[in-house]
């Protein structure tokens, strides 16, 4: 059973923190990025940033991508990083998207962020975006 | 290296999501690994969960986890998810049924994605179960691919398999036919609250009741994983499986089954990759060619292919 061919797929946690249950969007991402061959790892709605830091520790994830809707990212995605960082999560590939206003991008980008993708984004600039950048 | 193993052994759940991810790639670090970590593996339980999609084994694993943290055991899972033949890409998705486990510090739960592998497994799962076994895991839970009806390799690897029924899904021929049913050690009814439930518990009794004289005979239990519900009668049905394993003599029979079912896989894999090594690719694209071609046989080319390095 251990009949070890040596594959290496990216994988990506894509999460939803908060309380808004639309994951339309980040359904589209999840399946352009497999779509793309990536390993992606979806953990539904209503996510604490507890839980989402948590579970990339648990799949050793070489990508985080947080979908949000609601408005509340200034509060949320701040508390995201700061439980990544809790766990020793430091190197991980962090990108967003979701209705985020554009004046609230460089707070994002000064967060951590790589990239905050907005309505209208052509999935596969996401694909191109996550291999360009991830550390492998 | 050492590092990572020493943080390992002292239980950094980080260390130990490190470790399976090499593990997982099947590098030659992975191996290594696997070598340093093997001797602390050999205390755990290992279960196996299968049955088809959407037939609640994620829910069902997820509640069994919750079962044992009752009891003050630790629970380490891994939930395979099938991978796209054509991209190698996967969308797991197991974890969104075990939402309440992801904080517990007594559960550590990692999804796989199938690379390929046939039988519902994923091509390092035994060395990934060795990884969890090490790290000293009470349990660990492996929750298959959605099974068909001859997806028996988890039984190789797990020390007890559960398959998880569904009412209302085929007639008692389903259950007549050979294949799955055949390696379950207990036969799970979920979604009890079904009003098909009932039938299909007793179409599985009476299917057992032809069984050869003298051999086990499964119990059939029924849950409802949702309301948690069955869920300490099937923790207990799993203890006494253990039990008789170990009364038995199977459990030695078993390990030395799956030592030898992976000593031959890896090296199978090892003679393979020596062999692809050996060739360049014009030699095995021109034998290819002649295969298709119908000028020479498969069996022929891939003795060539095999000669240069076996002789």
């Amino acid at each position: 059973m251990s009949t070890s061919t040596t594959t290496a797929q990216i994988r990506v946690l894509i999460a939803k923190p908060g309380l808004d249950g639309h994951d339309r969007g980040a359904k589209v991402v999840a399946r352009a990025l497999r779509d793309g061959g990536c390993e992606v790892i979806y953990t539904g709605i209503r996510q604490t940033p507890e839980m989402i830091a948590e579970a990339a520790l648990q799949e050793d994830v070489d990508v985080v991508g947080l979908s949000i809707l609601s408005g509340a990212h200034l509060e949320l995605f701040p508390r995201v990083v700061e439980e990544l960082k809790k766990r020793g999560v430091d190197d991980v590939l962090l990108f967003c998207g979701g209705i985020i206003p554009e004046e609230d991008t460089a707070a994002l980008t000064k967060l951590g962020f790589k990239a905050v993708f907005r309505p209208g984004t052509n999935t596969q600039d996401i694909v191109k975006f996550v291999y360009d950048n991830v550390k492998k | 290296m050492d590092e990572l193993v020493q943080r390992f052994l002292s239980g950094d759940r980080r260390a130990l999501a490190r470790i399976i991810s090499r593990v997982e790639n099947g590098t030659p670090e992975g191996r290594d690994y696997v070598r340093a970590l093997f001797p602390h593996s050999g205390k755990t339980h290992i279960i196996g969960i299968t049955g088809g999609a959407g037939s609640g084994k994620s829910t069902l694993t997820g509640a069994l986890a919750g079962e044992y943290r009752k009891r003050g055991k630790t629970v380490g899972i891994v939930a395979v998810d099938p991978s796209s033949p054509f991209t190698k890409g996967a969308i797991l998705g197991d974890r969104i049924r075990m939402q309440d486990l992801t904080l517990d510090p007594g559960v550590y739960m990692r999804s796989m994605a199938g690379r390929g592998a046939l039988g519902g497994l994923a091509p390092s799962i035994a060395d990934v179960v060795a990884v969890m076994d090490a790290f000293g895991f009470d349990y660990v839970l492996i929750e298959t691919i959605g099974a068909g009806q001859d997806e028996v390799e988890i039984a190789g690897t797990a020390m007890t398999t559960i398959l998880v029924n569904n009412p209302g899904t085929g007639d008692d021929i389903q259950a007549l036919k050979a294949g799955i049913i055949e390696i379950a050690d207990i036969l799970v009814v979920n979604k009890a609250d079904h009003p098909a439930a009932d039938i299909l518990v007793s179409q599985l009794q009476a299917l057992l009741a032809l069984s050869p004289a003298g051999s086990r005979r499964p119990q059939i239990l029924k849950t409802t994983a949702t309301k948690g519900e069955g869920l300490e009668a099937l923790a207990d049905a799993i203890a006494e499986h253990y039990q008789y394993l170990d009364e038995s003599g199977q459990l030695a029979k078993h390990r030395e089954e799956d030592a030898r079912h992976q000593v031959l896989a890896i090296t199978r894999q090892i003679v393979l990759e020596r062999i692809r090594a050996a060739t360049p690719d014009e030699e095995l694209e021109a034998l290819v060619k002649r295969v298709a071609a119908r000028e020479l046989d498969p069996h022929s080319a891939a003795e060539d292919l095999a000669a240069s390095v076996l002789i």
